[in-house]
């Protein structure tokens, strides 16, 4: 099997709703979800930024994962700009329903990867009826 | 600092590469003033490279999310940089639904001509967070020297 070539994906801007004072560029970062039974998994590229610019909250299922990164002066003289380095925002609305407390994250290489567990599904209460 | 190299021009003045010249430093102004902030070039290979040129050195960066330094090869040939690496996906159970799948995992090659002569022996590469920061230090003839200037 051929190994497939990776490809420069298009940079997509993100809006957190207005402007931001600061000029410094918000990007949309590629993610993968997927679903076990028990979990939903949330991975997102997000290259510079390290554990204490992650920022992710919960609220009203609405999941917002921001990385902030340092963003340093460029060196020197620019000979070739292709990419544009800047923070990262994206949201999603879960519609499953997750576990606050036990949410996790864990950042690798570059790569966010957020565990929300589901809690249960809510067992369907049986209502007996008697006869009157 | 706008600087012209004796050996950009051609040794011969043929009056049509004066004009392909004139064209060439027209395009680039375009794309520095328009395209400031946006697009800039655009890269067709994977990864996109910055390259910034600071006195004595040039650094390379590219952002590789996901490729582990073991996954990542650099080579230097004359003035040829290659890199080569990929990007293996997490084999997940079979179990799992993707709602989205938007990374990308594969292999990548890609090899730049540097502008200035290095120095092969002095090259230093790390890979932090996803983000490659290749230093090459410039070959000593064309690293800048002062000059000392004496009166007689």
């Amino acid at each position: 099997m051929t190994e497939q070539e990776l490809k420069i994906q298009e940079r997509k801007a993100a809006h957190s709703g207005g402007e931001t004072t600061k000029n410094e560029a918000y990007f949309a970062p590629q993610v993968d979800i997927f679903e076990t039974d028990t979990d939903v998994i949330v991975i997102a590229d997000m290259p510079g930024v390290t554990t204490d610019g992650v920022d992710l909250s919960l609220e009203d299922n609405v999941l917002t994962i921001q990385g902030h990164r340092v963003l340093a002066k460029q060196p020197g003289r620019v000979l070739l700009e292709e990419y544009e380095s800047g923070h990262y925002l994206r949201r999603f609305t879960v519609a499953e329903t997750i576990d606050q407390d036990k949410i996790d994250a864990s950042l690798a290489d570059g790569v966010l990867r957020v565990r929300l567990p589901k809690t249960g599904p809510a067992q369907p209460k049986r209502i007996e009826v008697k006869l009157g | 600092m706008a600087f012209i190299r004796f050996a950009d021009r051609p040794a011969f003045r043929n009056p049509w590469a004066e004009f392909e010249r004139i064209r060439q430093g027209l395009d680039e102004l375009s794309r520095t003033y328009v395209d400031k902030g946006k697009g800039q070039s655009r890269a067709n290979v994977y990864p996109a490279l910055n390259i910034y040129e600071e006195s004595d050195r040039l650094i390379v960066t590219a952002e590789l999310p996901g490729v582990k330094a073991q996954d990542l090869e650099l080579s230097i040939e004359g003035e040829t940089l290659t890199l080569q690496g990929r990007r293996d996906r997490k084999q997940q159970d079979p179990g799992v639904s993707y709602h989205r799948r938007e990374i990308e995992s594969g292999s990548f090659s890609r090899a730049i001509t540097l502008p200035i002569k290095v120095d092969v022996e002095q090259i230093g590469a790390k890979l932090n967070n996803g983000i490659l920061t290749v230093t090459l230090m410039k070959a000593s003839a064309v690293t800048p020297r002062q000059i000392k200037v004496s009166a007689e």
